[in-house]
Formats: C-alpha cells, sequence, structure tokens
C-alpha cells in the first residue's frame, strides 16, 4: 500500500530536480530568517528580564534558533542532492545517508511547527510570570539602597514610559505598597506618625503614584498624589478623569506587546514551514524515482515516485520498533525464561 | 606633455573597465545611502518642529535628496559607460557624450562640496532656531485649549522625557513662566491670588517644574513642587541634590542630537566627493586609453591613457583663452551688427 505514487519520465525528473534546487535555495534563506526572528524574539524578551519571574517563554526563541540553524543544513544536503540527481552515476553515493536524513529533517520541520503552537500556548505562563515579576518590582521599588535591587525603581520607571501603563492591574496597585523608602520619610511629623500606625503592618500608604504612571496627553499638570481625593485638586473628580494617569495595568500592556510580536513571528514561521515541507515532500519523490533508475542501462526510462512505500502506520513501526526492543530488551528476556523453565 | 600619463596593454584596459564598473555601483550605492540619509534628516526635522517654531530651515535635507538622486543617475550612466566600454561599436556611441558628461560631474562635485560645507555651517542655524522654538514652546505649554497650540504640552514632555532634559538653558526656565493653565487655579484661594498678585504681569509662578523633568535613575521618589525650598521636603538639599530631575537644558540635548546627525553627513558627503573624483579620473584614463589605440582594428594593442592632454598650467590657460574667444567673439558680433544697422 503505496502512499501517493506519481509517474516520472526523464524530463519531469530533470524538471523536479530543478525546481528542488531553487526551492532549497529560498528554503535556506527562509531558515536564517527564522534564526533572526528567534534572536529578535529573544533580545525583546531579556530586555525585560527583571520583570519576568521565570523564563519557561524562552524556550520558544531558543527552539527557533535551534530550527533555523538546522533548516541551514537540511537545505544545503538538499540542494546538494537535486544536483547529483541529474547525473545517475553520482546519486547512488547518497542511499545510506538518506534514511537518517529524512527522520532528523521530518523531526526539525515538526518541531518549528511545534514552537508555533507553543507561542500561542504559553500566553498564560507569560502571562503569571510577568504577574509576578511586576508584583515584587512593585514591592521592591523603594529599595535603592539594596544591592541587587538599586535599578528596580530605575527599570519600572521607563517600562510605565515606554508601555504606557500603570501598575500590574492597574494603577491601584501602587496604594497597596510603600513606594517610598523610609530615608526620605520624616518620622518626627505627625502625618507620617499617623499614617503608619493606621494600618497593620506600618507601613507608609499613600493615595499617590510615582511620576512614571503621568499621562503627558493630559491637559492639566499631572496630578500624583491624592488620586481619590476630589476636594485637594481643584476642578478634578477621579472617577471621570481618564487622561490624567495611564489607566492600563503593565502586564496587560507586555502581554499585548510580546503576543503581537509572536503572531507576527509565528506567521512567518509557518510560512518557512510549509516551505520546509515542501522541500523534503520533493525531495523524496526525486529519491524515489532515482531509485529505480539505478543499476538500468538507460537512465532516461519513467520510473514510479512515491512517499512512503509502505503505509503510514508500518513505517512508523518501521522506525519505532528498533528503538523498542533496544529500550525494553523484552524479547531477551522473556527467551531466557523460556529456556530456564 | 600629457599630465600624469600611463601605458595600457590589453589587459590592463580590462582590468581598468571592470574595475572601474564596480566603483561606479558602488558609489550608485552610495548615492542611495544620501538619499535615505536626506529623507530620515527630513522626518527627524518635521518630528521637532514644533521645538523649533515651525520655521525652521529644510535646505539641508532637500539638497541631500536631489545629490543622492543625481549621484546615482550620474553613477549609473557611468557604470554603464564602462560595461560598453571594452565593445568599440557600443563605445563609438557614447564618445561625443564623455566631454559633456565628464564637465557635469565636475560641476557634481562642486555641488557636493557646497552640501557638505552647508552640512556644517547650519548648525548655527538650526542653534538659534531652537533657542527661540524652545522659548515659545514653554510659554505656550500651558495653552492645551488654544487650537494650533494643543499639543505643545505633549509635545515638550515627551520631548524632555525623550532627550533627558529639562527648560531651555536649564530647569530654571520653568520657574519664570505660567505653566499651569488658568483653568485648573483656583482664583477664589487666598493663595493662589497671593501668587498671581506677587507679580507685576499677574502670572501664576512657582518654583516647580513638570513631571517630564523628573529623572527616573533618582534613588527618592521625584521632586517636582517647591523645588527652591529646603525646608519642604525631608532630608533635601536643593545645592548638592544631581538626580532629581534633568539637569541638562533641551536646547543643548537638542543641539547635539542634530549636530551631531548633521556633521556625520557631511562627513560622508565630503567622502563620496573623493570616491566621485577616483570615478572621473578612472574614466578619463579608460576613455583616453581606448582612444590612443594606433590600430582600432587590433585589440590587442598597447595605448597610453593620460588626466589631461597637456600640463594643468597649459590646460588653464587653453580654457581662459576659449572663454576670452567667446566674450570677444560676441563683442565683434555687436560691431558688426551696430556698423550694419548704421549703413
Amino acid at each position: 500500500m503505496v502512499v501517493m505514487k506519481m509517474k516520472f519520465p526523464f524530463q519531469k525528473r530533470v524538471q523536479l530536480a530543478k525546481g528542488l534546487w531553487l526551492l532549497s535555495l529560498s528554503a535556506t534563506v527562509a531558515g536564517a530568517l527564522t534564526f533572526s526572528l528567534g534572536c529578535i524574539l529573544k533580545t525583546e524578551l531579556l530586555r525585560r528580564a527583571e520583570v519576568m519571574d521565570n523564563s519557561n517563554i524562552h524556550v520558544v526563541p531558543n527552539t527557533l534558533m535551534i530550527v533555523g540553524l538546522a533548516s541551514l543544513g537540511i537545505n544545503y544536503f538538499a540542494s546538494k542532492i537535486c544536483q547529483d540527481a541529474l547525473d545517475a552515476g553520482q546519486f547512488p553515493r547518497w542511499k545510506n545517508f538518506l534514511k537518517p536524513y529524512f527522520a532528523i529533517s521530518s523531526f526539525f520541520t515538526v518541531l518549528m511547527l511545534l514552537a508555533v503552537i507553543m507561542s500561542f500556548a504559553m500566553t498564560g505562563s507569560l502571562e503569571f510570570s510577568l504577574k509576578v515579576g511586576l508584583r515584587n518590582g512593585i514591592r521592591f521599588y523603594k529599595d535603592t539602597d539594596t544591592p541587587g535591587r538599586c535599578f528596580q525603581k530605575q527599570n519600572i520607571d521607563y517600562l510605565q514610559m515606554a508601555f504606557e501603563c500603570c501598575g500590574n492591574n492597574d494603577f491601584r496597585d501602587w496604594f497597596e505598597v510603600q513606594w517610598i523608602s523610609n530615608r526620605y520619610l520624616d518620622f518626627n511629623s505627625k502625618e507620617v506618625k499617623d499614617r503608619i500606625k493606621s494600618n497593620v503592618d506600618g507601613r507608609y500608604l499613600v493615595d499617590g503614584v510615582p511620576f512614571s504612571c503621568c499621562n503627558p496627553t493630559s491637559p492639566r499638570p499631572c496630578i500624583q498624589y491624592q488620586l481619590t481625593n476630589n476636594t485637594a485638586h481643584y476642578n478634578y473628580d477621579y472617577q471621570t478623569e481618564e487622561l490624567n494617569i495611564y489607566l492600563r495595568g503593565c502586564r496587560e500592556a507586555l502581554v499585548n506587546y510580546y503576543m503581537g510580536l509572536m503572531n507576527t513571528i509565528g506567521t512567518a514561521v509557518l510560512s518557512v514551514f510549509l516551505l520546509q515541507g515542501s522541500v523534503l515532500v520533493s525531495l523524496r519523490f526525486l529519491q524515489t524515482s532515482m531509485e529505480a533508475v539505478a543499476g538500468q542501462e538507460n537512465t532516461e526510462i519513467e520510473t514510479e515516485g512515491y512517499l512512503l512505500e509502505k503505509g503510514v502506520k508500518e513505517t512508523v513501526m518501521e522506525f519505532v520498533d528498533p528503538l523498542m526492543k533496544f529500550l525494553l530488551f523484552t524479547n531477551k528476556v522473556e527467551e531466557a525464561g523460556a529456556i530456564l523453565v | 606633455m600629457p599630465f600624469m600619463p600611463v601605458k595600457f596593454n590589453s589587459q590592463k584596459r580590462v582590468k581598468l573597465a571592470q574595475g572601474l564598473w564596480l566603483i561606479y555601483w558602488l558609489s550608485v550605492i552610495v548615492g542611495i545611502f544620501i538619499f535615505s540619509l536626506g529623507i530620515f534628516f527630513k522626518i527627524e526635522l518635521r518630528k521637532r518642529s514644533e521645538m523649533m517654531d515651525n520655521n525652521e530651515s529644510h535646505l539641508v535635507p532637500n539638497l541631500l535628496i536631489l545629490v543622492g538622486l543625481l549621484a546615482c543617475g550620474i553613477n549609473a550612466f557611468g557604470g554603464k559607460v564602462c560595461h560598453d566600454s571594452l565593445d568599440p561599436v557600443k563605445f563609438a556611441k557614447w564618445k561625443p557624450m564623455l566631454k559633456p558628461y565628464l564637465m557635469m560631474c565636475c560641476g557634481f562635485n562642486g555641488l557636493l562640496l557646497l552640501t557638505g560645507l552647508l552640512c556644517f555651517l547650519m548648525q548655527f542655524a538650526v542653534y538659534l532656531t531652537l533657542a527661540e522654538g524652545l522659548k515659545n514652546s514653554i510659554k505656550f505649554y500651558k495653552d492645551t485649549d488654544t487650537p494650533g497650540r494643543c499639543f505643545m504640552k505633549r509635545t515638550l514632555d515627551m520631548t524632555q522625557i525623550e532627550f533627558r532634559c529639562c527648560g531651555n538653558n536649564n530647569f530654571r526656565d520653568w520657574f519664570e513662566v505660567q505653566w499651569i493653565s488658568n483653568r485648573y487655579l483656583d482664583m477664589s484661594n487666598d493663595l493662589v491670588k497671593d501668587r498671581v498678585l506677587s507679580n507685576v504681569e499677574q502670572k501664576y509662578l512657582m518654583d516647580s517644574v513638570p513631571f517630564s523633568c523628573c529623572n527616573p535613575g533618582s534613588p527618592r521618589p521625584c521632586i517636582q513642587h517647591h523645588l527652591t525650598n529646603n525646608s519642604a521636603h525631608y532630608d533635601y538639599d536643593h545645592r548638592i541634590e544631581e538626580l532629581n530631575i534633568w539637569t541638562r537644558g533641551c536646547r543643548e540635548a537638542l543641539f547635539s542630537y542634530f549636530s551631531s546627525m548633521m556633521s556625520s553627513i557631511g562627513i560622508l558627503v565630503l567622502g563620496t566627493i573623493i570616491l566621485e573624483s577616483a570615478d572621473m579620473a578612472g574614466l578619463k584614463y579608460l576613455t583616453t586609453a581606448l582612444e590612443t589605440m594606433e590600430d582600432p582594428e587590433n585589440p590587442e594593442c598597447e595605448s597610453e591613457g593620460w588626466l589631461l592632454e597637456k600640463g594643468v598650467k597649459e590646460t588653464f590657460g587653453d580654457l581662459l583663452t576659449k572663454m576670452k574667444t567667446l566674450g570677444k567673439g560676441n563683442q565683434v558680433d555687436e560691431g558688426g551688427d551696430a556698423q550694419e544697422a548704421a549703413t
């Protein structure tokens, strides 16, 4: 039961070889493109690594880079093989090479598809990582004198200004932490003492946000402090005021940014996957049609090409069986047991 | 006595033609690069035009765009001539155009020199425009309800954040203007009334700066208001505090940005002059080598190439006499006409 049998007269074989050569050239360029897209994604993820708790999401750009490099090798060999295909004397030297070559190439091509699927599936993991990272960033905002956290304030400020966002879920996250360091609080002042006593943890909480939450498009100068107190500012109603500070949370802003980036990259990688798949399919047809020519005197006869010699299940079993035998030793143990008894 | 003669055999001629063809295409790429730099510079000027009072001079970017396009055209033509030079039939149709082409290249080099000089000289104009424009921007910061100036606040805030600067010369420029609109001032409040009456022009002046002057690298939350009042903030001395707000003025920041851009473009343009001169020299050698072939039917013969047919002094002397005869020719004609009119 052969899968996808096709007849290949000599001219068609020649055309297939030439077309495959061009295809493998463009697939090489596409592979380099995949590698560079992986590098770009990794750089972008590393830039904001301080607000990410774990680096699980880095599996996507790492896979893209590996696949990009692998496809360069795959397509190099594909172009070499199709150049030799037109010369019936040269082609047989590739015989033993092709079986493992196809196995490895299919593995890397499937890996490409997996990378695209992963980039969509890992949204939840990215969001969780950002949630924890941003929460810590906001908590350690004031610790500009603690080694290892000195630059947390600067990072969060630049992040909020660049992505036009405030806080983790929204600006109210700043009301729940003390973001002003004790070094700049006058503990002799009555107001400071009252505030600190007013909550269980002894923290100085304000209904204010850092300056980096300010929205430059607001028509009035930025109101940072006493945000929920309408009487503290002239002509101000915090429930209807929309332009004063950024209302969006940084987690949402970052997730949108990275999902947009990964969607674009995913689309490009999908087309590279299709291109690579077509290279492998054409190479398989070329190989099977050339194998039938081997040993014949007239190299210009018509031959048959196919994708798989047996059906899909049987081909998979062919590959998996030796692997299973090696891993499980089941046959050997059974035989030994039977002999003893 | 030809100026700088060089002997050419067939091999050398072929090599010269091929090398010159490559250099011409390199010059085309450089021309495209200058064109794109001109467009980039124009876009940057447009982006910051609000800071420059909308009357900045676009002479330099326009010249760069023109020069880039001309460079592409001239060098592509030169490349085509080189490509055809080794085939005598094709070369014959280009021969009459070569002298005016070389004259045009000389003129183009002069234009390049002018552009390069302007890149350096126009920086003064940019500085003056920036000084005037920023002063007005700070004045109109509060006018977010006046048509034509609605976005001044946003533009100035984004500029101060992006270029890490505050005010025109420094942050004290904000103390001299009212940057809070009257719409947000409670005029019935005594404090507000005191402040407004405290100066001749009835402006609400404060020793405060907008939030965009804040430096994120400061270890303490930003102090925007009461900047010169040490007792208003705990553990604060305005004379030694350096990290709180940006201390650099925006005029200096923007000027250094534009000046470095214009200087690098100027250096590139001056480098292009050297490249173009090399192109012209190569083409002159190639054409003279092809013209002086003793036996046109035999492509293997030797020939001589030079830069100028006579020495430098004699060539200039010839040019001057040519220009004089042109002038005299007109006089003789006028004299003749006058005689005819008289008779």
